[in-house]
């Protein structure tokens, strides 16, 4: 009996820790950017690092401006949410709804395989097919721009905005449809006006999950984006705040670094901010 | 009772996790140039293997290396470039571990292989933007160059003269990353470390001089640094740091060393 016991506290035990693990990060990760990021941003202060538009970490008199990250990461996040949630709305609608069976099975395995594959994949075929692509398409010198990396962007979206949209379509009841189609109306008017209206929190959530993976994408940018710090504009070189992080900190020191620290600090309040209002929906799901 | 038990073994469980930390007594420390890393990385892996002495590096760059080791902050400073005079003054030695070729490189469809170090230094602060200025086909040239702080940007950008005057298309954070952009790019230009320039680009001559481990080592191929040992003359470095010092300048090394992408002297 005492055995049995003990046996159950050290289970408890192994799972206190493991639980204790993930709250640890979460923990770590939180104060450690808090802390690391103030400094840069006192020092810098927080209107010319905010608002200044000028980068030029290296120079022989820095001047750290974010605001061209910033914009750039709001306007890539942007163009990726219009031009993947319409697609991958529809899609979710048919594969939910509508598709055969067997159209259904290739599409949803054809889904999940795009969400498998590694960031610096897309970034790669980004660089080899994309950028020129554009560069030939638009007669500019150069592809590596703002509309490349929305477009990778929005390919790489379009997994989880597809995925979650159809959990969501497929628990709408049987009956609301059911009902709909009794009516006499159509099967399409009856998904357009019946399912989607009642899945459309899911649906929002799938938005913001989307959102959410386009604004911390780092790798794949990097390699199609050109990197250089101007204000964004579509065909034109940009930085986005991730690769303004990831493409500096190997080398940095000081001021330089403590900046990047700060810069890490300001996509994690945007993420936590997405963060926020997902669960905002989640809840108001879960309300209903 | 069961929750306190449950909490301590946690505890002991973290604390045997922790366990077995352990620190070498022996160490060689050097402190200096950015762009040294990887030959440091490799030469100082190599020796820990050899002779189990660990050597830390230090990235600040040249100038601080060289006054770290001249206010024995170190056992060795990095730097690459040539120590000054009143350096050299101040009872500092330098000696030369290896050099750094920078390759200009275009896309193979190019015409254009042979450009003066001034035009390459106007075609990168913009005052050159079309091809056909030097001798090329009609289109507008595409700057791609490394990320701020990068070795090899700061590498070219001192030699040509055109440190924060650079017009980039593209900052890329690798040397593969420029060979492949470049290679995608009729009209783009970049420059990458001489060792890691492969067939799918084309290396420029600069002043007529083509790029190759032989005009570096002459010294004719002028986008070129040297990888310096700073030492002071008076103070004996540790036994630790000699022995490195000495291996690193003998040709043993030199395979290490060329590893790295960089030409060896000895």
């Amino acid at each position: 009996m005492n055995k049995k016991k003990l046996l159950e506290n050290v289970i408890h035990g192994v799972f206190l820790i493991l639980g204790l693990i993930t709250v640890g990060c979460v923990l770590l990760i939180t104060v450690y950017l808090v802390i690391s990021g103030i400094p840069a941003i006192r020092e810098i202060g927080l209107f010319k690092f905010l608002f200044g538009k000028k980068w030029e970490s290296s120079a022989a008199e820095p001047s750290f401006g974010i605001l061209p990250f910033i914009l750039t990461s709001i306007y890539g996040t942007a163009g990726a949410i219009v031009i993947g949630v319409p697609i991958g709305f529809f899609t979710a609608v048919y594969l939910a709804k509508m598709a055969p069976k067997r159209i259904k099975a290739v599409m949803e395995a054809a889904v999940s395989l795009l969400a498998g594959i590694p960031s610096v994949v897309y970034g790669l075929v980004g660089m080899l097919i994309l950028v020129p692509g554009i560069r030939k398409l638009f007669k500019i010198p150069d592809g590596a721009s703002l509309l490349a990396a929305i477009i990778v962007l929005a390919i790489m979206i379009l997994p989880s905005i597809i995925k979650v949209s159809i959990t969501a379509l497929e628990a709408v009841p049987k009956e609301y449809e059911e009902a709909s189609l009794s009516l006499g109306a159509t099967p399409v008017e009856t998904y357009f006006k019946v399912s989607v209206p009642a899945a459309k929190s899911g649906i929002a959530t799938a938005v913001v999950l989307g959102v959410g993976r386009a604004i911390g994408e780092a790798m794949a940018v990097m390699m199609v984006s050109g990197n250089v710090p101007n204000m964004p504009s579509l065909f034109g070189s940009v930085r986005f705040l991730t690769t303004a992080v990831a493409g500096e900190m190997s080398y940095s020191s000081g001021l330089q670094q403590q900046a990047l620290f700060s810069i890490a600090l300001v996509l994690f309040l945007f993420i936590m901010l997405i963060n926020a209002t997902l669960n905002f929906f989640l809840k108001r799901d879960k309300e209903k | 009772m069961k929750k306190i038990l449950s909490l301590l073994i946690a505890a002991l469980l973290a604390c045997t996790a922790l366990a077995g930390c352990s620190s070498s007594e022996k160490a060689v420390s050097t402190d200096g140039s950015t762009s040294m890393e990887k030959v440091i990385g490799a030469l100082g892996e190599a020796f820990e293997e050899d002779t189990g002495i660990t050597v830390t590096y230090n990235p600040t760059g040249s100038g601080s290396g060289i006054e770290a080791v001249g206010q024995g902050r170190c056992d060795i400073g990095l730097s690459s470039r040539e120590l000054k005079d009143e350096e050299k003054a101040e009872g500092l030695v330098g000696t030369t571990l290896a050099l750094d070729g920078i390759a200009v490189i275009v896309n193979t469809e190019n015409t254009v292989d042979d450009l003066s170090l001034e035009t390459i230094a106007k075609i990168y602060k913009g005052e050159i933007t079309n091809w056909k200025e030097v001798g090329g086909s009609d289109a507008e040239i595409v700057l791609i160059g490394r990320e701020a702080n990068s070795g090899t940007r700061d590498g070219f950008e001192s030699i040509t003269d055109t440190e924060d005057a650079c017009q980039y298309r593209q900052e890329l954070t690798s040397t593969g990353d420029v060979i492949t952009a470049v290679s995608q790019n009729p009209a783009a230009i970049g420059y990458a470390s001489l060792a890691s320039v492969k067939d799918s680009v084309k290396a420029l001559k600069v002043g007529g001089v083509e790029a190759s481990e032989e005009t570096v080592k002459d010294g004719s191929y002028v986008i070129q640094r040297p990888f310096v040992l700073v030492t002071k003359k008076d103070t004996k470095l540790s036994d630790e740091a000699q022995e490195f010092f000495d291996w690193v300048t003998s040709s043993d090394a030199a395979e290490t060393i060329a590893s790295a992408g960089v030409v060896a002297v000895n």
